[in-house]
């Protein structure tokens, strides 16, 4: 029990996992319930962990599998309808050095598939190499890299079309 | 470079995941390509202005509880302090508003493998007093405590006392602050007594219970509670949880 992690190596992990939770979901609650469902598995299986590993990689295998299987309160991902009425995304604005409208990024990336998202986020934000985000994933590297690349791909479509107005939905336009 | 770079090899370049060689066939390859320079630019981008969007969340305060082993609400709120504590933001706040379970010795049970479990396995503060100062960790917890209290020897047990920290009452009814002694083996096992002040001066024989991973016995000796939490062989729990009680009683 001395080798396992406390609360204290857990606390450390969580602004990361937040973030990228917040960005895999799209609003803070979702979020908050995944990273709250995540520790929780975390510590009830903790002796699991093999001390000397990534702790940090091992939070992050055990929130994709959180995020698969869906939180507790039962939502597998946060439908685009939950996004539309919540609108209490990350302060919108625009990328200083890229010109990317933030507000625009955050519409485009609940457009790409679970998956895609996934891959893109744990390798271009959380920057796990690929053979990490591979294991985590539970795919061989391969996939790994087709799903980046349709990702970014897809993104880059939808950030040059000018956000995506043009793709989403009618359902998501209505007014509250 | 002949052969154009593989998609693989463009989005290696985008993560820094290439060689410097490899990095300079792909750049090579980029000047005369101008629509794959296009592609990976835009993906550069995409990655810094993921970062511009997500990495203000890594400042935001949250209120997730950490280190919970299950929902059951009184679990959370427990360990929600025992996280607070750790980091030694504060004492005693988030519990006010808890609601014990029943009282008496099954509350103490829970509140020893509770106690067990978050501070066993911290390594650098396991205990607010060590036992190099018994005698003021005795004095202290025995004031707080209002009665006195002892540190029973587990060292013919292999167990050296740690030390022992104070922590809060646990519900509004039942006010008294508990005191944690824990103790050490060779091997680094932990084993923490828990003792309480109870009210109505009742004696009871051992218990035992299994929460949170932890094996619990318990007892009520006059005014204490007791309740002595390790995750070690049942057998070998009761026989020290003996020791204890002897020594408690000459």
């Amino acid at each position: 029990m001395a080798e396992a992690f406390g609360a204290a190596e857990l606390e450390a992990v969580v602004p990361r996992l937040r973030r990228y939770a917040r960005a895999l979901t799209g609003t803070r609650e979702a979020a908050d319930d995944l990273t709250q469902d995540a520790l929780e598995r975390a510590w009830q299986k903790r002796a699991l962990w093999q001390p000397g590993t990534d702790l940090r990689a091992w939070m992050f295998t055990i929130m994709h599998n959180v995020f698969v299987t869906g939180t507790r309160k039962g939502r597998p991902t946060v439908s685009l309808d939950d996004l539309a009425v919540e609108d209490n995304r990350p302060a919108a604005g625009t990328s200083v050095e890229t010109g990317i409208v933030l507000g625009e990024l955050a519409r485009s990336l609940e457009m790409l598939p679970g998956e895609q998202r996934e891959v893109l986020l744990l390798v271009g934000l959380e920057q796990f190499s690929y053979a990490e985000a591979s294991e985590m994933l539970g795919v061989p590297i391969g996939t790994v890299m087709s799903r980046l690349s349709r990702a970014r791909e897809r993104l880059r479509l939808l950030l040059e079309a000018g956000g995506v107005g043009s793709e989403r939905p009618a359902a998501l336009r209505r007014v509250k | 470079m002949n052969m154009p770079p593989t998609e693989e090899l463009l989005h290696a370049y985008v993560d820094n995941a290439l060689t410097d060689e490899e990095r300079r066939e792909v750049e090579r390859w980029l000047a005369q390509d101008a629509e794959a320079a296009q592609r990976v630019r835009a993906y550069l981008e995409q990655n810094i202005a993921l970062h511009s969007l997500f990495d203000p969340v890594l400042a935001e305060p949250h209120a997730l509880n950490v280190a919970t082993p299950r929902r059951a609400a009184n679990a959370s709120r427990w360990f929600a302090l025992a996280a607070t504590l750790i980091l030694g933001i504060g004492i005693g706040f988030a519990w006010r508003g808890w609601q014990a379970g029943p009282s008496g010795p099954v509350t103490i049970a829970r509140e020893a493998a509770l106690a067990h479990v978050a501070y066993v396995p911290e390594v650098r503060h396991p205990v607010e007093v060590t036992a190099a100062e018994e005698k003021h960790l005795v004095a202290w917890l025995s004031k707080r405590l209002d009665a006195p209290l002892r540190a029973p020897s587990l060292v013919s047990h292999g167990y050296q006392l740690l030390g022992g920290r104070l922590l809060p009452p646990t519900s509004r009814r039942d006010p008294a602050p508990l005191a944690l002694l824990m103790y050490e083996n060779a091997q680094g096992k932990r084993l923490s007594l828990l003792v309480k002040r109870e009210a109505n001066n009742a004696e009871t024989s051992f218990r035992f219970s299994e929460d949170q991973g932890a094996r619990v016995f318990y007892w009520i000796d006059g005014p204490f509670g007791y309740a002595l939490a390790g995750d070690i062989d049942r057998d070998e729990l009761q026989k020290i949880a003996r020791g204890v009680y002897q020594q408690l009683n000459p």
